[in-house]
């Protein structure tokens, strides 16, 4: 047992010893490979997280929204739809929501108002969320001024701010009373911006909403389900920024495997020529060719993954925020859940470390299996 | 020792440069001897050599190694025989470039997975009995030819092999150490080893060390048998 | 000290680091829990339906409820929303939404 072991950590030795050899080249080449390690890694350790954050978290969104639609776009609905909806078989409460979008010019930001029955607030009173409170300078008692539809000054006094720990949700959220609501946006009063439906038996969802679109053709029902998976779609795999970063770190995985695979250079022939001669097998060249592939991808997976899960989890994604925020100036500030799949950790190893490895050896092979004789004189 | 029966070895058998490189030589080496093998260039020494230190395959014929024979063997076995049996010390050295003597020196006996620590000892008695302990760490870019010289003849006794093979050893060599040379090939001979030496160098098969010199010429031994 | 006794002992304290971080991991999420107990009690009260990542455009603040034709503005020529736009697409239940739900 010993035997094998001092067999293969001397095979070792002398991987590194060759390695050492073109110490730069060969440096550079694990820094770069790291670095895509790295940004692959990252971006599967942020979307990941954020879809598991989303699928725990929007399991409690509406059960049922009933929305309008008017020329293709969504349209403020009559509240007297509601009537119509309650005596569907099988449905329990209906109940009109109030949101909409207020843009800021003073920080060019832009809000969701937002009306709830529960966090009933007094005339003229508001609550913030982190971010607004962050980008208004706003805290509990000061004062914040918007401009109605009909270029109104309203002033409105900050009752509280939401909480730092629900900004990822929160973030941009203007609590109202519903008076206020209508009044800054000349909201008609018997409209809503959609309505949330309650389904008493949960397996009637789909025949609930079909119905609903019979009885109003012009409605588009959104079941908690679709919702649920629009965030699955989002941070899927195959969304967006995802597979252009997957696609760009295969292509390096690949170019790196091809250098390598692309044969041997004279000089590295040679050597194996030498090898051979002076007594090692051909198991153990092949042994050697694994070595000094395993050492480079080895390295790149554990420092790129380290690096990523540091990035990611650690430091809250500096690299990702400016991308998602985009031009937006609220951005929340959240630390993610660290939700890792293990299944893609394993996925990201397998890619890292088995293609260059292969390709490491494969051109060795015939090198290694022919008479040392011959490989010398080359 | 090692028993040679109608050695042909041909390269590129059937294309237009076709070369027989040793042409049907039968010869026996004896054990704890110096023999030399003299010839021109082009006269198949080197390849001679290679095919009785089990480092190429003969095209037919077949060897013997210590009554045992090993014509036929599959490569791995071959390897190991090779490795054990024989220090092979090349006409261009060939070290490894970039690593240094003492790894250089090291290196046959990695695939023995002996303890690196004894090998480690083996190798640097080794390097202090050629005067090269000083330059362990060096690489080997940096040696002098004779020193180069004396690490590769270092590196051909590591696995203390029985039998030592040396093609063309004094080629960048001056006559002192060359004299040198030749007062160690003496004392492995002392210590029981075989020694085979091709050379066409005066200095070398004029010396009293040697036990027997055997002439080639165009692969084919001439007066096989004279002493 | 030889070069492999090096290597080794570097990949075996990445290892342990990597390990520290499924460690960390685990215990992170697990002390998350009440957050996240919290969190899906304001989606319930709020009655919310989208996260809050990108707040420049409708479709990009609530893209669970954006119609089909918001990532295209309020008029032509108009630019999307680069890079959020390309990050956050229209999912497919959007289109399926459009088709009638059958029975």
């Amino acid at each position: 047992m010993s035997h094998i072991v001092n067999r293969q950590r001397n095979i070792l030795d002398f991987a590194l010893s060759s390695l050492l050899r073109r110490k730069g080249k060969n440096l550079g080449l694990v820094a770069v490979y790291t670095l895509v390690v790295f940004a692959l890694a990252s971006v599967m350790f942020f979307a990941q997280a954020l879809k598991k954050e989303a699928s725990l978290v929007l399991s409690a969104t509406p059960e049922l929204i009933v929305q309008k639609m008017v020329a293709g776009r969504h349209d403020l609905i009559p509240l007297s739809y509601a009537e119509k909806i309650k005596g569907i078989r099988g449905v329990g409460a209906v109940e009109g929501r109030l949101w909409g979008y207020y843009y800021d010019p003073l920080v060019r930001a832009n809000y969701t108002l937002l009306v709830n029955d529960k966090y009933a607030l007094p005339e003229k009173t508001i609550a913030v969320g982190a971010g607004i409170a962050r980008v208004r300078n706003a805290f509990r008692g000061s004062t914040v001024n918007f401009q109605s539809y009909d270029g109104k000054p309203m002033l409105f006094q900050v009752r509280g701010v939401l909480s730092q720990e629900s900004e990822l949700l929160s973030s941009d959220l203007i609590l109202i009373s519903a008076a206020d609501f209508r009044q800054l946006f000349g909201f008609p009063a018997d409209y809503a911006t959609d309505l949330t439906v309650q389904v008493r038996n949960k397996k009637e969802m789909a025949t609930v909403a079909a119905k609903i679109q019979q009885i109003f053709p012009d409605t588009r029902p959104i079941l908690r389900d679709e919702i649920m998976r629009t965030y699955e779609a989002v941070f899927d795999w195959r969304a967006g920024i995802i597979i252009v970063v997957l696609l760009g770190a295969l292509l390096a995985f690949l170019i790196f495997a091809w250098d390598k695979a692309a044969g041997l250079s004279a000089e590295e022939r040679r050597e194996i020529g030498i090898l051979k001669a002076i007594g090692w097998e051909t198991s153990d060249v092949l042994q050697l060719k694994f070595w000094e592939g395993l050492t480079v991808s080895l390295t790149a997976f554990l420092l790129g993954t380290i690096l990523a899960y540091v990035h990611v989890f650690l430091a809250a994604a500096p690299l990702f925020s400016t991308v998602i925020k985009g031009w937006s100036i609220l951005y929340p500030n959240f630390r993610l859940t660290p939700f890792l799949s293990a299944f893609q950790i394993t996925v990201l190893f397998f890619f890292t470390v088995v293609p260059y490895t292969v390709a490491t050896i494969i051109p060795s092979w015939r090198a290694a299996t022919i008479d040392p004789d011959q490989a010398m004189r080359t | 020792m090692i028993e040679l029966q109608h050695i042909r070895k041909v390269f590129n058998a059937g294309k237009p440069n076709e070369l027989v490189a040793v042409d049907d030589v039968s010869l026996t080496i004896e054990a704890a001897k110096v023999t030399v093998l003299r010839g021109p260039s082009g006269s198949g020494k080197t390849t001679l050599l290679s095919v009785l230190g089990c480092m190429a395959r003969p095209t037919s014929g077949r060897i013997m190694v210590q009554d045992r024979e090993v014509t036929s063997l599959p490569a791995r076995f071959l390897t190991e025989i090779r490795r054990k049996t024989f220090g092979f010390i090349f006409q261009q050295y060939h070290l490894l470039q970039g690593i240094s003597v003492i790894e250089n020196v090291m290196l046959p006996a990695y695939p023995n997975g002996e303890s690196f620590p004894r090998l480690k000892q083996r190798a640097e008695k080794l390097l202090s009995l050629f005067n090269l302990l000083p330059k362990a760490a060096a690489r080997v870019e940096w040696l002098s030819g004779g020193e180069a010289q004396r690490t590769a003849i270092a590196r051909a006794l590591v696995n203390d092999p029985a039998v030592i093979i040396a093609d063309e050893p004094t080629a960048h060599l001056d006559t002192k150490l060359s004299r040198e040379l030749m007062e160690i090939v003496d004392k492995f001979k002392a210590a029981g080893k075989t020694i085979l030496i091709a050379s066409h160098d005066p200095l070398i098969h004029d010396s009293p060390v040697v036990d027997r010199v055997v002439n080639m010429r165009d692969g084919k031994l001439i007066d096989p048998g004279a002493a | 000290m030889r070069k492999s006794s090096i290597f080794i002992t570097f990949i075996l304290g990445c290892t342990l680091a990597l390990g520290l971080a499924f460690l960390d991991a685990h215990f992170q999420t697990a002390g998350d829990l009440p957050l996240l107990r919290q969190k899906i009690k304001v989606v319930e009260t709020l009655k919310l339906t989208d996260l809050c990542l990108a707040t420049e455009a409708r479709h990009t603040r609530h893209p669970s409820q954006s119609d089909w034709h918001s990532p295209f503005q309020s008029h032509p020529g108009a630019l999307d929303h680069f890079p959020s736009g390309a990050i956050i697409q229209p999912p497919e239940t959007i289109i399926k939404g459009y088709e009638p739900h059958r029975q």
